[in-house]
């Protein structure tokens, strides 16, 4: 692909994500109010469609505050830090056959390493904020962080193992014929792709792992002192790494952009991969409405008693599938 | 350099810190170098229930000494008693425990009829322990919802929780406007009595009420209790045991899950109609979050059955003992007594006032000095014994478990 193509696609990439981010706000309170039995945004547009627009206006018109003793420099540079280190792991996610800006051969792993800078900024906005509630997120953002990590990475090694590369279009045309690595071989696989979504929501900070924000405890954790767009920004990179943990999921573990019809219409392969991001999205939506939160202790626990070894058996058991040449 | 005592593989034991709850702690002496993180939460914060503040001394995340600060709501309730009539008392003190005004306005009422020497007629102990019980109902199901909020959040899994038992307490709230025509500050009890009589038809809607509530207990409860983050960060948290909640004075809902078997409806002085029906008084031994969850979640079946007892046998009578209840200072203490303690029970334990009457110059209508002694109060005076060695989360969720309501802890 010619670097305008590559431009192109990313240009576009980029915009669908931001819009997606917006739009996935919505989503998101209509599906809250549908479960807590109340309407959602009604008001703006047809049943609140445009309610998004009317949130980044107010955000924008929001005064600009900085605290006194705040490290003004690291505090202007975080937010947007937040949003530029997760749409960098977009770069070499594939949007359908041959839909990619890079298509690196270790795409995989530089979508997990640039994800995972993300505990650099929000660490930066909670030291530079200069407050307790801040500082206390951003130490458990950055506990979680480091710790999460590891578990992802195990998991995400499962498909790796079964296609033998580390090229994210490879590991799609791999699953080709309906051999989803979730569901084919039967086993490693499926739990594999429970614990990459769970160490993923972990990842994005969201509930039942929100620890660093954790509003009842921490107020809003490392965003208590922003104001305005740059806190609208800390948001807009939540939303964006919720989608593209999902589309990660969907790519590693759902086949991808295969579906009835995909082989015909690669279009159609892309609204496939969509759909499946959209579906999972709503899954973590499903899943935050309906959880309380753990506390930081208990996550930590989870993560390095349970998940841990469990990626670990998982890494083996995929091995071990190979080398019988199972898959 | 003072440091809490790490113990085992904080990972994997149970018991991460041990700590000395001493409440009495020099700060100073114990942390010379100021190595501490103090951190003032609250009096603006979502999780205080109000303006409650209470200063942490943080080591890492762990609580070393709390220090509770009263008084940000404080209105001088008890010197406005001394200044008002006794029928103008009874509108103010609905603001002191804002959740539960029925049971509030019947504290205060309950202490000036044993001055006085008035006993309310038969219907009307009927209807207060009604009101009551559905009062008990509504505070408890606001207070499900804002406990899971500590834990979940405002926007998450908690706030479902929140706004499913917010929209049930506004059924409650609803009979409640049917009968005295306000949501909240009802005025409604008076002394020998109370103030409006039934309306047609309330009897059905208290009996669909009920129907609602027990059907959506049973939602809350298929929820709530084996969910497994849930559990996970109330069992074993805050826990308060037996000899401390008697002690600092503790009944209520968080004495019994500490297996104080104390309830002032069954114990105390024979008011309402909690004689002429059959209930029980629930009690759980753990004392911790979890079990004073699971005693409000009975006590809420429990209201729901009184209720419904005592719904169709309204007597029929006159609903005030005394006639002139409307005009303010109307009611004159007789030289019976010149004090008197009277106590029922509330949502949160045990409301208590007492009221001396102004024996020199009889022809004063408003009480001499009158003291009310709210339940949370109480409540609150623990967490300097149960925040030390726990996590600002757990503290958290350990303020909420003990339902403080601001108005009448500082009055």
């Amino acid at each position: 692909m010619s670097l305008l193509g590559a431009g192109i696609l990313g240009f576009i990439a980029v915009n669908v994500a931001m819009l997606l981010a917006g739009w996935g706000v919505w989503y998101e309170r209509k599906f809250a109010g549908r479960m807590q039995s109340r309407p959602g945004p009604t008001e703006v547009g047809p049943i609140g469609l445009l309610q998004p627009i009317a949130d980044i206006l107010k955000l924008m018109q929001k005064e600009d505050t900085v605290p006194r003793d705040a490290d003004a420099g690291l505090f202007h540079l975080a937010p947007p830090l937040t949003v530029l280190v997760t749409l960098a792991v977009m770069a070499v996610t594939p949007f359908g056959p041959g839909l990619v800006v890079a298509d690196l051969e270790v795409g995989l792993l530089f979508a997990l390493a640039i994800g995972s800078v993300i505990v650099l900024p929000v660490w930066m906005a909670g030291w530079a904020s200069n407050n307790k509630y801040a500082l206390l997120g951003a130490m458990r953002s950055a506990a979680q962080g480091v710790a999460y990590e590891v578990p992802l990475l195990l998991a995400a090694a499962v498909p790796v193992i079964y296609a033998g590369s580390f090229r994210i279009s490879d590991i799609v045309e791999a699953q080709a014929g309906y051999h989803w690595y979730v569901g084919w071989p039967p086993g490693p696989g499926l739990v594999a792709f429970c614990l990459f979504f769970l160490c993923s929501l972990a990842e994005a900070n969201r509930i039942p792992f929100d620890i660093p924000e954790a509003e009842s405890e921490l107020v809003a954790g490392v965003s208590i002192e922003y104001s305005g767009m740059k806190f609208g920004l800390f948001y807009v990179a939540e939303y964006l790494h919720t989608i593209i943990a999902s589309l990660l999921a969907a790519l590693l573990f759902l086949g991808g952009w295969e579906g009835p019809g995909s082989d015909q219409a690669p279009w159609l392969g892309t609204v496939w991969l969509l759909a499946k991001t959209l579906g999972l999205f709503g899954f973590i939506f499903w899943a935050r409405w309906t959880f309380m939160r753990y506390r930081s202790d208990q996550l930590m626990r989870l993560c390095w008693v349970v998940f841990v070894p469990t990626g670990l058996a998982l890494v083996a058991s995929s091995a071990v599938l190979v080398w019988l040449g199972v898959v | 350099m003072a440091l809490a005592r790490w113990s085992g593989m904080p990972a994997l034991g149970d018991v991460p810190v041990q700590i000395d709850v001493d409440p009495y702690m020099d700060i100073d002496a114990y942390d010379a170098e100021g190595d501490l993180m103090v951190l003032n939460l609250g009096p603006q914060h979502p999780s205080t229930h109000g303006v409650f503040r209470v200063k942490l001394y943080l080591d890492g995340e762990v609580c070393i000494k709390a220090v509770p600060y009263l008084g940000y709501l404080h209105r001088g309730v008890e010197k406005l008693c001394e200044k008002l009539t006794y029928a103008n008392v009874i509108p103010i003190v609905d603001k002191n425990d804002y959740v539960a005004p029925m049971t509030s306005e019947w504290g205060l009422v309950a202490g000036f009829e044993k001055l006085i020497g008035v006993e309310p007629t038969p219907r009307a102990k009927v209807m207060r322990t009604i009101l009551g019980e559905l009062q008990r109902c509504a505070s408890h199901l606001l207070w499900i919802g804002t406990f899971t909020l500590d834990m979940g959040g405002a926007i998450g899994g908690g706030a479902t929780v929140f706004m499913h038992t917010f929209r049930e307490r506004e059924a409650i709230l609803d009979v409640f406007a049917e009968l005295t025509g306000c949501r909240f500050h009802y005025n409604h009890f008076t002394v020998g009595g109370q103030r409006h009589d039934v309306p047609a038809g309330w009897g059905a809607m208290v009996k669909a009420v009920c129907d609602l509530l027990e059907a959506r207990t049973e939602e809350y409860e298929s929820y709530l209790t084996d969910n497994t983050v849930f559990k996970a960060r109330t069992v074993g948290v805050g826990v308060i045991d037996r000899q401390l909640c008697l002690e600092h004075g503790l009944g209520g809902p968080i004495g019994r899950a500490s297996g104080v078997d104390f309830d002032l409806r069954r114990d105390g002085d024979d008011y309402g109609a909690y004689g002429t029906v059959d209930w029980k008084v629930h009690t759980h031994t753990d004392g911790d979050c979890y079990a004073r969850y699971l005693v409000r979640l009975n006590e809420l079946r429990t209201s729901i059955a009184i209720v419904r007892q005592l719904i169709d046998g309204i007597p029929e009578g006159p609903i005030c003992s005394l006639k002139q209840v409307k005009l303010p200072g109307a009611v004159k203490p007789k030289a019976k007594a010149s004090m008197a303690y009277a106590a029922i029970e509330t949502p949160r334990g045990e409301l208590g006032t007492w009221v001396m009457a102004n024996s020199e110059r009889k022809l004063m209508p408003h009480p001499y000095r009158c003291k009310l002694r709210p339940p949370s109060l109480h409540a609150v005076s623990l967490l300097p014994y149960i925040c030390p060695g726990n996590n600002v989360s757990d503290i958290v969720v350990t303020l909420g478990s003990l339902d403080p309501i601001m108005g009448e802890v500082d009055r």
